[in-house]
């Protein structure tokens, strides 16, 4: 374990240059470029305004500017968390197919680069988001501090899920309609149109979903100035841990099978 | 530091023919009836084959080291082994320093890039540091020869360059240890040679070197040593030249057809003495060919043909054109022809071929090509494909005749 993780260190330059190419492919056709990072967000954000109106309107309230955001804030993270899961299906099967037959280096780099690529369009969407929120006046708060956390747990739970996904997803093609159906339906079991809160007591069984904590959390500290449920927000980091171990170790345990596999 | 750069210990691979599962939609519903019905899945064993079978071999530090044998007989196994792409299934295998494998030159490339970006991509893949690659960056695209092309998307390139630039990066990683598998073929013919040279090189400068290519002269020329592989097991391991040749004789070995009317039932090269198969150029050489009927067939001609390691004809006759009458044979009858033929070729390794023919209805009964394989010697100072023996009759200074220069 610790032989392999050196190893993936020693290649870091490599896993940085497959992001980059990814990115750079992706923006080479500019306008696709952007839509994925900017129109993609911004479809996510329109629905869930609707659906927050729709609540609105049933429950007889105004609808918030607060609540607009925290749909907004929720949004992204999640439009991110598809992609990278997205891409990180495909990573081994479809665009680096060659480079799993053929060259030797450690193949976690491909669903890893994926997160990060992905990561790169959240950037560029957060750009947007943070324009839009000013817009809006949300405004700012010492609660923001918490954002880069929030984050980087994120980002390991989503790596940790990809490389469980890109593996099994090479040894069985059916993995990515799965995870498809997942992705396509999660929406639901995740607080991002609405918040767990609307739920009354048994919000707590949806935040038992390892990223609703996340998203929960980022809006209560972008929109509602406070600091997340740190309780919760342990719980997240724990799962976050234990999937990005466990996949590491379930990704290496299959490496040596993939050339012959595939 | 151990003299072993690389070795192979009884190493053993196995595949399974067939995928038997590649989705879960198949496999669930498997896994349930092996559990009801108390199946047995592993116990069909027509669907596994060794692709190599106790592979033992050790390449001394600085040594180049041939890998030969037919498609099939697991030489890309092997080297997919000793670049840890694939993990063996019994048996162990020892590398010795940075290791850098040549089997797919253009793996990392992505078409949408240009020619500079594909360059640094692939060189990272390679194992290569993004400062090593800037350093060389100017090296890399002199050698591949695409200076006016290197900001063109790689898409836009013919093969021909796509290949290039791929071995282009490949040359320049500088790995102590070296895997090249049939990577030479790619290019134009000076291209070619420029790979030729570049491997030289990098095996004077003490690389160790294992080469795996179909093409016999240039494993002949840079390998010391060398491996013959059959069906997965190390058949022969020697001196190249041996190991070459015994590897002619087993493709060459008689393969006799039920349904076919007559067989060419031996080829022999001799010179003065018997059996040969080293000549001196220009020496005469006698080639028998020996044909056998299995059904009445006539007006047969035999044709016999030379032809270089590419497979190119450099040389071809045949009785009917040498004045001869066509021949008849009943069942069970044979016929030998002898030709008698000087070696004017240059230095090299040459296929003999012979087929038989009848001119009159263009048909082909039979056709061994190649049925025995020449090496030709020359100390002469002669290049090329023949030899037409150069004597200098006349040198020396003159005064330059100028009564037919052009006048303007």
């Amino acid at each position: 374990m610790k032989e392999e993780l050196q190893e993936l260190y020693k290649y870091r330059e490599l896993l940085f240059m497959i992001a980059y190419r990814d990115i750079k492919v992706r923006y080479k056709q500019s306008v696709m470029g952007f839509m994925w990072a900017i129109l993609m967000p911004i479809i996510i954000v329109s629905a869930g305004v609707v659906v927050r109106y729709a609540y609105a309107l049933s429950a007889h309230k105004p609808l918030d500017v607060a609540d607009i955001a925290s749909v907004a804030v929720k949004s992204i993270p999640w439009a991110f968390l598809v992609s990278s899961l997205r891409f990180g299906c495909n990573s081994l099967i479809l665009s680096n197919k060659d480079l799993v037959t053929k060259i030797y280096f450690p193949k976690e780099i491909f669903p890893l680069a994926a997160v990060l690529s992905s990561f790169f369009d959240f950037l560029v969407a957060s750009i947007a988001l943070s324009l839009f929120l000013l817009g809006i006046h949300v405004g700012a708060s010492a609660a923001l501090i918490w954002v880069p956390l929030l984050l980087m747990v994120m980002i390991v739970m989503i790596a940790g899920v990809n490389m469980v996904a890109a593996a099994a997803s090479l040894f069985f093609r059916d993995v990515k309609y799965i995870v498809e159906v997942m992705l396509t339906f999660g929406i639901f079991f995740t607080p991002v149109f609405y918040d767990s809160s609307m739920l009354g007591d048994k919000g707590k069984w949806l935040m038992l979903n390892p990223v609703s904590p996340l998203l929960e959390g980022l809006s209560d500290c972008v929109v509602r100035h406070q600091a997340p449920n740190l309780v919760w927000l342990a719980y997240s980091c724990v799962f976050a841990f234990v999937v990005c171990t466990g996949g590491y170790i379930f990704f290496k345990y299959l490496e040596p099978a993939f050339a012959e596999s595939i | 530091m151990s003299d072993i750069a690389l070795q192979m210990d009884h190493v053993y691979k196995k595949f399974r023919k067939g995928e038997i599962f590649d989705s879960l939609r198949d496999l669930i519903p498997a896994l349930s009836g092996r559990i009801f019905r108390q199946q047995e899945i592993s116990g069909n064993d027509s669907r596994e084959f060794w692709a190599l079978y106790d592979v033992s071999f050790e390449v001394r530090r600085g040594e180049a080291f041939g890998i030969v044998g037919h498609n099939g007989a697991g030489k890309s196994t092997a080297l997919k082994i000793l670049s840890r792409i694939m993990k063996p299934t019994k048996g162990q295998m020892i590398v010795n320093g940075r290791l850098s494998a040549l089997i797919e030159v253009t793996a990392g490339f992505h078409q949408d890039l240009t020619g500079r970006e594909n360059i640094f991509l692939n060189g990272t893949i390679l194992g290569m540091s993004k400062r090593e690659i800037a350093s060389k960056l100017d090296q890399i695209i002199a050698f591949s020869g695409l200076e006016s092309f290197i900001d063109t998307p790689v898409k836009r390139y013919s093969s021909g360059m796509y290949a290039r630039l791929g071995f282009s990066v490949a040359a320049h990683v500088d790995p102590e240890v070296l895997i090249v598998d049939e990577v030479l073929s790619v290019g134009d013919y000076v291209f070619q040679q420029r790979c030729m040279e570049r491997m030289r090189s990098v095996i004077n400068s003490g690389t160790t070197v294992l080469f795996v290519s179909h093409n016999l002269k240039a494993v002949t020329e840079l390998c010391q040593r060398a491996m013959l592989l059959d069906h997965g097991k190390a058949v022969m391991i020697g001196p190249t030249d041996s190991v070459v040749r015994r590897y002619l004789n087993d493709a060459l070995k008689p393969n006799v057809e039920e349904n076919k009317a007559l067989y060419i039932s031996a080829v022999r090269v001799r010179d003065r003495s018997g059996e040969q198969s080293k000549f001196e150029s220009g020496q005469t050489a006698w080639v028998d060919v020996e044909v056998t009927a299995l059904q009445p067939v006539e007006s047969l001609a035999i044709v016999l043909w030379f032809a270089d390691e590419t497979q190119y004809i450099i040389f071809d006759t045949s009785t009917e054109r040498l004045g001869r009458t066509p021949f008849s044979l009943q069942a069970g009858e044979s016929y030998r022809s002898t030709f008698e033929l000087s070696l004017n070729m240059a230095h090299g390794t040459f296929h003999v071929c012979a087929a038989v023919y009848r001119y009159d209805v263009q048909k082909e009964y039979d056709r061994k090509a190649p049925a025995a394989t020449v090496f030709v010697g020359s100390n002469m100072a002669v290049r090329g494909a023949v030899n037409c023996f150069p004597k200098i009759v006349e040198a020396g200074n003159i005064v330059p005749d100028h009564s037919y220069e052009c006048k303007v």
